[in-house]
């Protein structure tokens, strides 16, 4: 099944070149509108660098990321700022600036591109802050925060501008599994609230197949296959299984490539 | 309350430096900006300056009532021609006044020192001091030293 | 041969590069269209951490400095019968020379260095990244403010270096010493030009200061975001900077009081 027409984000013949390593070769997305896409796959396929061309922070060196029928990486500085204040990120470390406190962080974006009053922001700020649980932490400092409330954090901080696209970067990494569950929830109740378009990128299987609805898998600079959780459960192919099952060897080798084993002891002889 | 104290703080800097500036200024460089009102221009020539320089002094009585502003050939004379800058309150140096260049000290650096005379008139704008003396120099003072001797 | 030649090539191409996008960053956080309200308590704040907190080291180093001047200068001028004259050798060797050049030499150990750690630190904990997706220039958020900071703190230190240096020089001429007061100043105040001396010596310190933070920032901006990255960016900050700042000292020397 293709995902609907509806796509907020289309991403085709996407090619890019980090050094001499192909990291994406003619790749082609789309990400349906207010639903929650993920984008899976073993570490080093370029996932986060994939959110940083959306985001327009990387130049790809051939093919069309479109927003809304705009190519991002055609715009000019000006342009992709204005484009960027419909996306919020949530970075794989929080992120939040450190000499700020949870309170200023979250009414960071709000101040820099609204006009709206004091007391307005802060009721805005308030509310966000109630939406992850954190609003008694509002005078902390990052530094005194645990790792899942600095990313809850900075998932207030996403969502301050009511952004159209809300990009994950591996949410779930690095939690213990109460701030998983947390996390997961968030992200699910949040999309469905807001109503927005949600893009995780992550290798967390369960955590992942429990919120998308639609999922890509990327493994060696292509996408291997994509459908909705169970249409992946059914997938036959081999790599698509190993990910999926989290077996330890399978068509994405265990060993880095290298020569015979045996030949290499001898040589050092 | 923190930016009130980094405010404070980068205050106290600015008003610091700008103090430090004042300092360095007034009491270390001796400016005097009254001092850099215009001044009349006189010019003496000698037969040799020794080792005058532009912006040395020129005093009376050993007090400062101008300074040098430029030092050149007058190739007509072939001699040295000084232009001195005199502070306008200074106006009754006569037109009979002598210039001679002097040395502080032993070592010290050389300025220009003038006695008044006795005429009525005084010197103007762009007017030439006639009387003059040239610097001293150690070489010559001690072959007429020698010569003198011998004369003896 | 030829492999030593591409290598040679290499590096020079990659330091031309660098070089570009120094400029890069300076032209277009410069540049930018400035937005004096909220840029001014940005600047003011980092004014603070970087001249403010500089304060304790110039001061403490400047009267060290000229304590060791006028201590040096006596024993030197003692022997020719000129002790007088040490107060101007000790103002005129600190304006022209030595404030701009050690408080820049220390600005660039102490602030300089904090900037390259800050910002690569900011790199690697993805703020400016984050900065960028918020929609935020960082350029102008983050890296602009600090600039500006530099530029107005170095020359104040450099000035303030000087005052306390010559303090010190008198502290230890005219009060340990026992050369007559009035000849200190009076020989100093005659030697010292405010045009010549004080203003070249503060043109020196504001060349330095925009040198030092172009380059801290630089560095730390353009850092490879590891650990090791930043602790290489520092210490390319600090070498950089001391190198830039002595030989800039040599150009600016030789324009401004040497015949060329």
């Amino acid at each position: 099944m293709k995902p609907d027409n509806d796509c907020i984000i289309d991403i085709r013949d996407l090619t890019f070149h980090r050094g001499s390593r192909a990291i994406f070769e003619r790749v082609n997305i789309q990400v349906p509108r207010g639903k929650v896409t993920a984008i899976m796959g073993p570490s080093g396929t370029g996932k986060t660098t994939l959110l940083k061309l959306i985001g327009g922070q990387l130049h790809p060196d051939e093919g069309q990321i479109l927003l809304d029928g705009t190519d991002i990486p055609g715009l000019g500085r000006r342009e992709l700022f204005e484009a960027r204040e419909r996306m919020g990120m949530l970075f794989q470390s929080g992120a939040l600036f450190t000499d700020m406190s949870v309170f200023d962080n979250v009414a960071f974006p709000l101040q820099v591109h609204t006009e709206l009053p004091d007391d307005m922001i802060r009721d805005i700020v308030l509310m966000k802050l109630q939406a992850v649980g954190l609003r008694g932490a509002r005078d902390l400092m990052p530094s005194e925060l645990s790792g899942g409330m600095a990313r809850r954090v900075a998932l207030a901080r996403a969502i301050a501008l009511d952004p159209d696209i809300v990009m994950y970067d591996e949410p779930f990494t690095g939690q213990d599994p109460i701030a998983m569950g947390v996390l997961v929830n968030l992200i699910r109740r949040l999309n469905q609230a807001l109503g927005h378009t949600s893009i995780i990128v992550s290798h967390d299987i369960k955590e992942t197949l429990g919120i998308a609805d639609y999922i890509y898998i990327l493994s060696d600079a292509h996408v291997i296959a994509q459908g909705t959780p169970e249409e992946l459960a059914e997938v036959e192919s081999e790599q698509v299984r190993q990910f999926m099952q989290g077996l330890p060897d399978g068509p994405v080798p265990f060993h880095y490539r290298a020569s015979d084993l045996m030949q290499d002891l001898l040589e050092g002889q | 309350m923190r930016m009130r104290n980094v405010e404070i703080g980068v205050g106290v800097f600015m008003l610091a430096g700008i103090l430090a500036l004042v300092v360095l200024a007034l009491n270390v460089s001796g400016l005097n900006l009254s001092q850099q009102s215009d001044g009349y221009k006189v010019y003496a020539r000698f037969d040799n300056i020794g080792g005058l320089t532009p912006r040395a002094k020129v005093s009376m009585s050993g007090v400062q009532i101008g300074e040098v502003t430029a030092i050149r050939i007058d190739t007509r004379m072939l001699m040295a021609e000084v232009e001195m800058e005199i502070f306008d309150d200074v106006d009754y140096l006569t037109t009979d006044s002598s210039a001679s260049i002097l040395t502080a000290g032993l070592l010290g650096e050389q300025y220009i020192g003038i006695v008044p005379g006795a005429e009525e008139e005084t010197l103007a704008d762009g007017d030439y001091i006639q009387d003059t003396q040239s610097a001293l120099v150690l070489e010559e003072l001690i072959g007429k030293f020698l010569f003198n001797e011998v004369g003896d | 041969m030829l492999d030593m030649l591409q290598r040679l090539g290499h590096r020079g191409l990659s330091r031309l590069a660098a070089l570009g996008r120094a400029g890069q960053i300076l032209l277009l956080s410069l540049l930018a269209r400035p937005q004096p309200l909220t840029m001014a308590p940005l600047v003011l704040r980092q004014i603070y951490s970087v001249g403010v907190l500089s304060l304790v080291i110039i001061v403490v180093s400047g009267a060290f400095i000229g304590m060791v001047l006028g201590l040096q200068g006596y024993t030197i001028l003692v022997d020719y019968g000129s002790e007088q004259a040490v107060g101007q050798m000790v103002a005129l060797s600190l304006v022209r020379e030595l404030a701009p050049v050690v408080a820049a030499l220390l600005f660039a150990g102490r602030a300089g260095s904090a900037l390259t750690a800050e910002i690569g630190l900011m790199k690697a904990t993805e703020q400016l990244a984050s900065l960028e997706m918020i929609g935020v220039d960082p350029l102008r958020r983050i890296i602009a403010p600090r600039l500006w900071a530099g530029f107005i703190s170095m020359p104040l230190l450099a000035i303030i270096f000087a005052v306390v240096g010559i303090w010190g020089g008198s502290l230890v001429a005219v009060d340990w010493l026992g050369i007559y007061e009035g000849s200190f100043w009076a020989n100093m105040q005659q030697s010292v030009d405010f045009y010549e001396d004080v203003l070249n010596g503060i043109i020196k310190a504001v060349c330095f200061g925009i040198v030092v933070t172009w380059i801290a920032v630089f560095e730390g901006y353009d850092c490879i975001p590891t650990s090791e990255g930043i602790s290489q960016a520092t210490t390319r900050t600090v070498v950089y900077s001391s190198l830039a700042v002595l030989g800039l000292d040599f150009i600016l020397t030789a324009v401004m009081f040497g015949e060329l």
